[in-house]
């Protein structure tokens, strides 16, 4: 697995993505239809919307409870939880207890957690060999000793794993093998086994189904039954920094149904890949939080939006994406202020507030635009001004796509003062 | 400090103490359950076999069969398929596979090798209880249905309701099945290259 190259900002790689063909939104209109046509039918929708939306806030609220209470779960019902702080600790522990079984061979049912750690390529650093079980052939499935899968919930009160499953090639490999490890994220654990008929009904409608294919649940062994170790690797790298923000947890309801990613404009045009792991509005807000904001690239990702609000109209456990955007729009703004170089944006907003905390000052600055707006005028506005050199810099992408009206020959105040 | 104490140290002091805030944890436990419609208990089967035969990928063979016609019913189902070994639960009734003539059932017990398993032509077995609304039927290894993977490595399922085993919504399937045993939901049949047939048989009294 080639391994995802970040770009500088959000908007280069969308720019690379923009340049080549225009992607086909037909699948996605017809996902969307078939969404809307699953939900409609299910009557009290909304109010099933709001239970998923309070279960998953309070299981975050009562995450460390929660997450004792599945350990001890798992552990009763024969399985082993491992922890890891970060993903390179989550690769470790996986290839460890592949390594401790005696195996050099191992299926991964991709998942968005095994592909946030970069599992693959950790195992194929350590020497073992990592199919995926799509490519596998079946018979090649039948004995198949080790799988490494992710998990869609996780149940603090019995130990429950829950996992969807597109094929039943996916459910073979959670049943036939002798080991499993499943890698999940802290955020996925709910309280109660009954918490999952809200769900799995808002998961499957989300996403365009009455219910998913296939849906496997199993606690820790059975005896006679399915793999005879089962290993539960709970993974925060990240997930506890997005605790940490009142606003920006909500993003850690996010049942990942991706309803958001097929009505965002954005990602209609740009695709998955400028968005890296985790694509969409969902990424937009999610990626940033769990890695920081220092760095360019996921800075600039909350601004990878219209803020339109279809993402958090579909959303099926109301996470108010817009609002997560801007709360994170306003982060980074914040955690670049103190920096010896200002933005352009900062250095305008600074000379604009300079400006207008004097009268005077003002009033020069207000005449002296009104002289150059009418100049610039053409055709009943003002337009194009990328090709001025020194305002490129500032205001170039800003009115490539807008025109500002013309400004009036006559200042409000100079009218004011004229009318006394 | 190891990995499990830190993270449930960064998860509580991420938290913090009670912010004063009304938090959802002040919200009862238990809110009114979304309304679902009340479907007569004669309407579930009908509801049942019409979205198990809309199902994604091709949808589901569902046939209807009175109690006296089960095993007649099961016995022509593998024969339309040209079925000659199936792999059955040890605990499966003896009447379902009484009509069984030229088709050898092999029982799940000792346990069958995966191998064995995957040579059958099919599996027949029944099943925990079935959801009306989705179309759904769960296993949950109890009678009547074996392991897991007797019913997912032969190629073909048949698989068995009673009328009185299907409910009409997902909450109502909650209600019913408990955690000590795996489950398995099968709201269609495999859509991609598996190839694998699922066919339901309800039975109505």
């Amino acid at each position: 697995m080639t391994p995802f190259t970040r770009p500088v900002k959000f908007a280069e790689a969308a720019g690379e993505a923009l340049a080549g063909p225009r992607r086909d939104p037909r699948p996605a209109a017809e996902r969307q239809r078939r969404r809307a046509e699953a939900v409609a039918e299910l009557p009290g929708w909304e109010d099933l919307r709001r239970a998923g939306e309070e279960l998953k806030d309070r299981a975050l609220l009562d995450l460390g409870t929660l997450l004792e209470r599945l350990e001890d779960a798992v552990v009763r019902a024969g399985g082993k939880v491992h922890w890891a702080r970060d993903a390179a600790e989550a690769a470790r522990v996986v290839t460890r207890l592949v390594q401790a079984g005696g195996r050099e061979e191992v299926v991964e049912l991709a998942s968005a957690v095994t592909r946030e750690i970069g599992l693959a390529g950790a195992l194929a650093a350590a020497g073992i060999t990592v199919r995926g079980a799509e490519l596998s052939p079946r018979e090649r499935l039948l004995s198949v000793e080790t799988v490494v899968s992710g998990a869609h919930f996780l149940v603090a009160e019995t130990g429950t794993v829950v996992a969807l499953e597109p094929e039943e090639d996916g459910r073979m490999c959670l049943v036939l093998p002798e080991t499993l490890i499943t890698v999940a994220g802290i955020e996925q654990v709910v309280p109660r086994l009954r918490d999952l008929e809200v769900l799995l009904q808002l998961l499957a409608r989300s996403s365009g189904e009455r219910m998913s294919p296939h849906t496997a649940m199993w606690a820790g062994t059975t005896a006679g039954d399915g793999p005879r170790e089962f290993h539960l690797v709970l993974l925060d790298n990240g997930r506890t920094a997005v605790l940490k923000d009142e606003v920006g947890r909500a993003a850690l309801r996010c049942i990942g149904c991706s309803a958001c990613l097929d009505v965002c404009p954005v990602y209609g045009r740009v695709g998955a890949r400028p968005y890296g792991d985790l694509p969409g509005p969902i990424g937009a807000i999610l990626t940033p939080q769990l890695r920081g904001i220092e760095p360019a690239y996921e800075a600039s990702l909350p601004f990878a939006s219209t803020l339109c609000g279809a993402c958090a109209d579909v959303c099926p456990v109301r996470i108010d994406i817009p609002g997560v955007l801007v709360h994170l729009r306003a982060k980074v703004v914040e955690s670049r202020r103190r920096r010896p170089v200002p933005t352009p944006e900062l250095a305008l907003m600074r000379a604009a507030a300079w400006t207008m905390s004097d009268r005077r000052r003002y009033e020069r600055a207000l005449a002296r635009l009104n002289r150059w707006g009418g100049l610039l005028a053409r055709g009943g506005g003002v337009r194009g001004l990328s090709g001025l050199s020194g305002l490129s810099i500032l205001s170039g992408r800003w009115t490539d796509a807008r025109d500002l009206p013309v400004l009036p020959r006559r200042t409000f105040r100079d009218w004011w003062r004229s009318r006394r | 400090m190891n990995a499990r104490e830190e993270i449930l140290r960064r998860v509580r002091e991420a938290l913090g103490p009670a912010s004063g805030a009304p938090t959802p944890r002040d919200l009862p436990l238990d809110g009114p359950a979304p309304a679902g419609p009340q479907p007569e208990a004669g309407d579930l089967a009908a509801l049942f076999a019409e979205r198990a035969a809309e199902h994604a990928g091709g949808g589901t063979t569902v046939r209807h069969v009175g109690a006296d016609g089960l095993g007649t019913a099961v016995a022509s189902a593998l024969w339309a398929r040209g079925v000659k070994r199936i792999a059955v639960p040890a605990d499966l009734p003896f009447g379902w596979l009484a009509e069984l003539q030229g088709v050898e059932a092999l029982a799940d017990a000792p346990r069958l090798e995966t191998d064995e398993l995957a040579e059958t032509g099919g599996a027949v077995t029944g099943c925990a209880l079935a959801v009306a609304e989705t179309g759904t039927v769960v296993l949950d290894g109890g009678r009547a249905q074996g392991r897991r993977a007797l019913s997912l490595v032969p190629g073909y399922h048949l698989c068995v309701v009673h009328a009185d085993q299907i409910v009409g919504t997902v909450p109502e399937a909650f209600g019913r099945l408990g955690p000590d045993r795996p489950l398995t939901w099968i709201s269609g049949p495999s859509s991609g290259r598996g190839s694998r047939v699922l066919e339901l048989l309800i039975v109505e009294e």
